[in-house]
């Protein structure tokens, strides 16, 4: 078996507006569209992915969040219907996944000889959390390839950011292990925002987008420093800095979606792909594509 | 009226797997002891608070009547699932919601199918409630609510069933300290992850056993800072406010032990009225929410055709000192800015260039008195302030507090007293008014004033 690969990793933010405004036949709620700017760059990273060759995606969520350890879904299908309890008159969508178990139990046994907390969740009935199934969806509509879903641990950035982000290093140092040995060819998914503090009321018409903008101008200057570090390839910076990004932009990357792909990608240093850069209910939101076979070509 | 307030656990270990820890055993006794207190109180209504369903918009209150499901939770997936079916009274939710507007709070109510219940409230019903013998409401956590929003939610459950005319059991919802083991363990060697957590824990639970849950909820911001506190002690700010804020309660802890190393207790309060209900703290009482609900009215307020607003005027530099205005009589500015306020020098009714006073002076040149007029002193004083707050770019009407001083209070006060209304009744700034012997120049009356800049 050849060595398997990671061939993209996105930074795939998951509003459940940009499933609410794109009105597709899974989600209930009905919208007059809206957030465009994301919307339309996701589009664009779609047809970046449709020409990539992959075999599954590997989806980081801030949404399945645990505390015991990083958890990872190990049942072969999972099907039912996902409710936003925050937004849950934007997003109600039924899901029919499929996730591959032999990916997810290799990651689980590469986690641990690594020293981390790791437990594959095997429970049939477990409901897969919104963020994993919004990711998953703005990236690949079709739902063609299987999913391996990984939980946000917080139980290590509970003692502070920098133990977190050491604990999603070591976790998206495994991963890339665990693809490796798998033979298959994976893109990421961080699932998190950057900036993240929402507005807490919300216009009668949620899509009423002379009503969105960032939440406060220093949220949208972490997003551009950040950006720009994507762009200019020094994401090891980036990883220095993300422990005060968390801090004063109250960013959701203490999730640690972001830190764990990026580790998996090796702290890249070629340019990021900016696909697009937007406010959601005062948040920022970017959706980032690293493309190492893309930078080859460019060598 | 409100019954009883209990504080349960929100980790579902002594729903799922009471028999694997006799703590948690202990938990699952203790939630049963509250279960048969409830019954017995003939409540028609429960109503919860939960720490673990997080709002971000407001406050949600749940209004389904019937939901139902099947629940696995997320970190304690391989202990089994959790199929509910739960009798709500969305009549109430309603009327919470509406009392929650009322008092400035944004709150909606949600009601659709498959709606994700956290593993608490699905807990606390279940061990509560088994049989749906009382119908019951759930009210979600606001992650960026503080102390003030928290317990104005509170008080707004607690006019919502006074106006309801319900017998209502209230529920927190939250863990004690909140610091857990961030691996699997084998649950017979579950305990409390630290001492420290543990002693802060009995600290809370002896003054809840007390009945001193507002005690409780003004320590909550220590306890959760030191112990880890679920949501930063909002379980308590909320349970304290919905109950009235006081400390005459009969408390009975009737669990307490470890859930994944975080602190689980079953805890009711029975209000007692014949208990001291007086406070050993005292910080400040919330009665409406004020906070940044104005964000979005922002961006409404300003269309994208608005023309760039004008350049903001220098502002005169400090100390002021206003050409009509009479010049003071000692080395002082008539005024001086502060950040956003202007404090004026004592004003005097003497004329900006003549020093003529209106009215006429209290005594003559060989110190003797005269008659004099205090109503057109007073005016003049008056005019004067007026005239400096506007060279200072401020005006009569940003006064906050005035200090008046009168020379005769028995002769002045009432002409005083009846120009100052004709001028300040529509403002409303403080004032206080003394009697002086005597004043720099010979006036009747002089008045100071700090105003907004």
């Amino acid at each position: 078996m050849s060595s398997g690969r990671i061939v993209a990793g996105v930074l795939a933010p998951h509003p459940p507006h940009l499933v609410y405004a794109e009105n597709p036949p899974q989600n209930e709620p009905r919208s007059e569209g809206g957030w465009e700017t994301l919307r339309w760059g996701y589009e664009r990273l779609r047809k970046k992915l449709a020409a990539t060759d992959y075999d599954v995606l590997v989806v980081h969520s801030p949404h399945w969040k645990t505390r015991t350890g990083n958890h990872v879904l190990a049942v072969p299908e999972l099907s039912g219907l996902s409710v936003d309890p925050v937004f849950p008159n934007l997003f109600r969508y039924t899901f029919d996944l499929k996730v591959d178990v032999e990916l997810a139990k290799g990651l689980v046994a590469e986690g641990r000889a690594a020293g981390l907390e790791m437990v594959p969740m095997e429970n049939p009935a477990f409901r897969v959390d919104y963020g994993t199934i919004i990711s998953c969806h703005l990236a690949n509509p079709a739902w063609d390839k299987p999913i391996v879903a990984i939980s946000s641990n917080s139980g290590h950035f509970d003692y502070s950011n920098e133990v977190g982000e050491a604990e999603m290093a070591r976790l998206g140092e495994a991963t890339a292990k665990a693809i490796e040995k798998s033979g298959k060819k994976a893109v990421l998914l961080a699932s998190n925002s950057l900036s993240h503090r929402h507005f807490t009321t919300e216009p009668e018409l949620p899509e009423d987008m002379s009503k969105e903008h960032i939440y406060h101008h220093g949220q949208y200057l972490w997003d551009m420093k950040v950006i720009q570090l994507m762009k200019e390839g020094r994401t090891r910076e980036l990883a220095d800095l993300m422990p005060d990004f968390i801090d004063q932009a109250l960013s959701e990357c203490r999730d640690g979606c972001l830190s764990w792909m990026l580790a998996a990608l090796g702290h890249p240093t070629y340019p990021a792909e900016v696909y697009a850069y937007g406010t959601v209910i005062g948040t920022g939101n970017a959706v980032v594509g690293w493309h190492p076979d893309a930078r080859e070509v460019k060598a | 009226m409100i019954l009883q307030g209990y504080l349960v656990p929100g980790k579902p270990l002594p729903l799922l797997a009471p028999e694997k820890n006799p703590a948690w055993a202990e938990l699952r006794r203790g939630f049963e002891t509250a279960r048969d207190e409830i019954r017995a109180s003939g409540a028609d209504l429960l109503l919860l608070y939960s720490t673990q369903w997080l709002n971000v918009i407001g406050h949600q209150i749940q209004a389904d009547p019937a939901p139902e499901w099947v629940h696995v939770d997320q970190d304690f997936h391989t202990f089994g699932t959790m199929s509910y079916k739960f009798r709500m009274d969305p009549v109430f939710a309603k009327a919470y919601e509406a009392a929650a507007r009322a008092r400035g709070l944004h709150a909606r109510t949600v009601s659709y199918r498959g709606f994700p219940l956290d593993s608490g409230v699905i807990q606390a019903l279940q061990l509560l409630n088994p049989d749906n013998a009382i119908p019951a409401c759930i009210v979600g956590c606001n992650m960026y609510a503080d102390r003030g929003e928290t317990i104005v939610l509170g008080k707004a459950a607690a006019e919502a069933i006074a106006a309801s005319g319900r017998k209502a059991v209230v529920v927190s919802v939250s863990a004690l300290s909140n610091r857990i083991f961030s691996k699997q363990i084998d649950p017979k060697d579950d305990r409390l992850y630290s001492a420290k957590d543990d002693e802060w824990n009995r600290k809370v639970l002896e003054m809840l056993g007390e009945g001193r849950l507002e005690d409780v909820s003004q320590v909550a911001r220590d306890f959760a800072a030191q112990a880890s506190g679920e949501q930063r002690g909002k379980a308590f700010w909320w349970l304290a406010a919905a109950m009235g804020q006081h400390n005459g309660y009969d408390g009975t802890v009737h669990a307490y032990g470890p859930l994944w190393g975080s602190g689980g207790a079953v805890v009711g309060l029975r209000p007692n009225p014949a208990k001291d209900r007086s406070r050993e703290f005292d910080e400040g009482e919330v009665q409406t929410f004020t906070g940044d609900r104005g964000v979005l009215s922002a961006a409404t307020a300003a269309p994208a055709s608005a023309p760039e607003p004008a350049p903001i005027a220098p502002r005169p530099s400090d100390p002021i000192r206003a050409d009509a205005a009479p010049k003071p009589v000692g080395a002082y500015p008539h005024a001086r800015r502060e950040g956003d306020l202007l404090f004026l020098s004592g004003i005097g009714p003497r004329q900006a260039g003549s020093d003529e006073i209106p009215g006429g002076p209290v005594r003559n040149t060989d110190g003797s008195a005269r008659d004099y007029d205090a109503t057109a002193q007073t005016k003049a004083v008056i005019e004067n302030i007026k005239t400096i707050l506007e060279a200072a770019g401020s005006s009569l009407d940003k006064v906050v507090d005035c200090q008046c001083f009168l020379i005769d209070m028995a002769r002045d006060f009432k002409a005083f007293n009846a120009v100052y209304a004709s001028y300040f009744t529509s403002i409303q700034a403080t004032r206080t008014t003394v009697e002086v012997r005597a004043l720099p120049t010979p006036i009747a009356v002089e008045m100071k004033v700090i105003a907004k800049a």
